[in-house]
């Protein structure tokens, strides 16, 4: 039985949901764009993952499995809505350049994904410590992309100015590639990368084996 | 054991109706009991949005150069309501209190538009709309601010389009609420894009709403330039969206009639 600590910490490096699981892909390339909306977002899919997981534990052993998947959904979706009404009131800014993302989180696999591999099968503390977790495993990868995107695509970090850009009469030229969805694939990439070549052991088993070249023989 | 089957049509219709009850119960909950605060923030995020279209606030600030407010530069504007099918101002409503969004909704208050009157696709057009006047000290006008809203691809687009004192010369235009694909149609809310609105004749010759969004600009001797502005790259839809929905309110059927009558008494 894996204690508490190894649920809560092992989702950020051993089995990051994005690095390893690759999941909420979506979201991590849509939000990561500037420091502030990425920790919101960050903070919004912990609490949605953490409580949705734990209410999911509470009624599991009620839930019939022909309408489990329909129960986490709306419990998961009631969340959400109640995380949107939130940080309308409280993070008026940044909910509106949130928009539709928060309503995402509904559709983010990571919380879909926890709540059946783990709260269908363990208590409630356990299933809340395993949802922060990995709330916090994709906070940690969602903020590491916008650590790099924001500074090399806008110039800025906290929307605060770290190298003066071209536009502004400075002489960083801003990378817009770092502003559109797929520098996030590649930063995502290159972290999935590095994270593989320190821990071998999340490296997966190939499915097929490419076969020698032969071919070249014929032609001789 | 438990004394009921766990599978069964009983137990499925039980957790169904329970989970679904306290679901609606917290999210309820929640949506009334935010609501004041999202109110506020919503005015707020308002009158910023009249600020930021009318060109008295740099776009995205809560202060102006002065040191001066959101709510002390709102106040320098007179709020009043105008009956959009006769031109005239009117105190048929009060405009402290009248929503816009509630009239549509009462076809006594409202007007239902036919589909080749409905351009912009509003549905229901009020019968009162408001503006927002901002006078020079020797009571000349300054700047006009009209809302203005429309369909776009996803959704309608709200916002102000702020007039000069002279009332055909754009001085901005800006969305508060708007629901196009992010970097896309989404860009409508882009500073650089909004730059580009101050300047722009509203009107041609005879009075009739003539801006144009377009791929390529008309060389800039020709009388068709005074009304162009670039249209959105990657976002069709939006940008006929926001053409129509332009055309609509200075139209006959939205602000123009006003315009034209308050440019006649000045």
């Amino acid at each position: 039985m894996a204690t508490q600590r190894e649920i809560l910490l092992d989702p950020l490096f051993n089995n990051n949901p994005i690095a390893l699981q690759v999941l909420g892909i979506c979201s991590a390339l849509a939000v990561t764009i500037n420091m502030s909306t990425t920790l919101v977002m960050a903070v919004a899919v912990t609490v949605v993952t953490g409580c949705s997981s734990a209410a999911i534990s509470l009624v599991r052993n009620r839930c019939p499995s022909s309408i489990r998947m329909i129960v986490q959904m709306t419990i998961i979706a009631s969340l959400v809505i109640v995380v949107d009404q939130v940080l309308q009131a409280y993070a008026f800014d940044i909910s509106k350049k949130l928009s539709v993302f928060v309503g995402l989180i509904i559709t983010n696999c990571i919380v879909m994904g926890r709540a059946e591999a783990f709260a269908m099968q363990n208590g409630p503390w356990l299933s809340f410590v395993d949802g922060i977790g990995n709330g916090l495993g994709y906070s940690a990868m969602l903020v590491a992309v916008a650590l790099i995107r924001e500074p090399l695509g806008s110039g800025t970090l906290f929307g605060f100015e770290l190298m003066k850009t071209v536009p502004h009469g400075g002489w960083y030229p801003a990378n817009g590639l770092m502003l559109l969805a797929p520098s996030a694939f590649f930063i995502i990439g290159l972290f999935i990368w590095a994270l593989r070549a320190w821990k071998p052991k999340q490296v997966e088993t190939a499915d097929y084996k490419i076969a020698p070249n032969t071919q070249y023989q014929e032609a001789l | 054991m438990p004394n009921y089957n766990k599978e069964g049509i009983g137990n499925v219709l039980f957790v169904s109706i329970a989970v679904c009850l306290v679901c609606s119960i917290v999210v309820a909950g929640a949506a009334v009991a935010l609501k004041p605060t999202q109110a506020a923030n919503r005015a707020l995020d308002r009158k910023e949005n009249i600020l930021w279209a009318a060109g008295l606030l740099p776009f995205g600030a809560a202060q102006d150069a002065q040191g001066r407010g959101v709510d002390e530069l709102f106040e320098q504007f007179e709020v009043r309501a105008v009956d959009l099918d006769t031109g005239e101002f009117t105190d048929a409503v009060d405009p402290a209190t009248y929503q816009v969004s509630r009239a549509t909704r009462d076809p006594a208050m409202s007007r239902h538009l036919t589909s080749e009157e409905d351009i912009a696709t509003i549905v229901m057009r009020e019968r009162y709309g408001l503006v927002y006047l901002l006078r020079d000290e020797n009571g000349g006008l300054e700047r006009v601010v009209v809302p203005v809203r429309g369909y776009g691809l996803w959704g309608t687009l709200y916002g102000y389009l702020a007039l000069e004192g002279d009332l055909h010369t754009v001085a901005g235009l800006g969305f508060y609420d708007q629901k196009e694909t992010p970097g896309l149609g989404g860009e409508v809310d882009n500073p650089r894009w909004k730059a580009l609105w101050p300047g722009v004749q509203a009107f041609d010759k005879n009075g009739n709403p003539a801006i144009e969004l377009v791929k390529t600009r008309s060389p800039p001797e020709s009388p068709a330039a005074a009304h162009e502005v670039d249209a959105l790259s990657g976002a069709t839809l939006t940008t006929r969206g926001v053409r129509n929905l332009i055309r609509f309110w200075t139209g006959d059927l939205g602000y123009g009639p006003f315009l034209h009558k308050l440019q006649e008494a000045a």
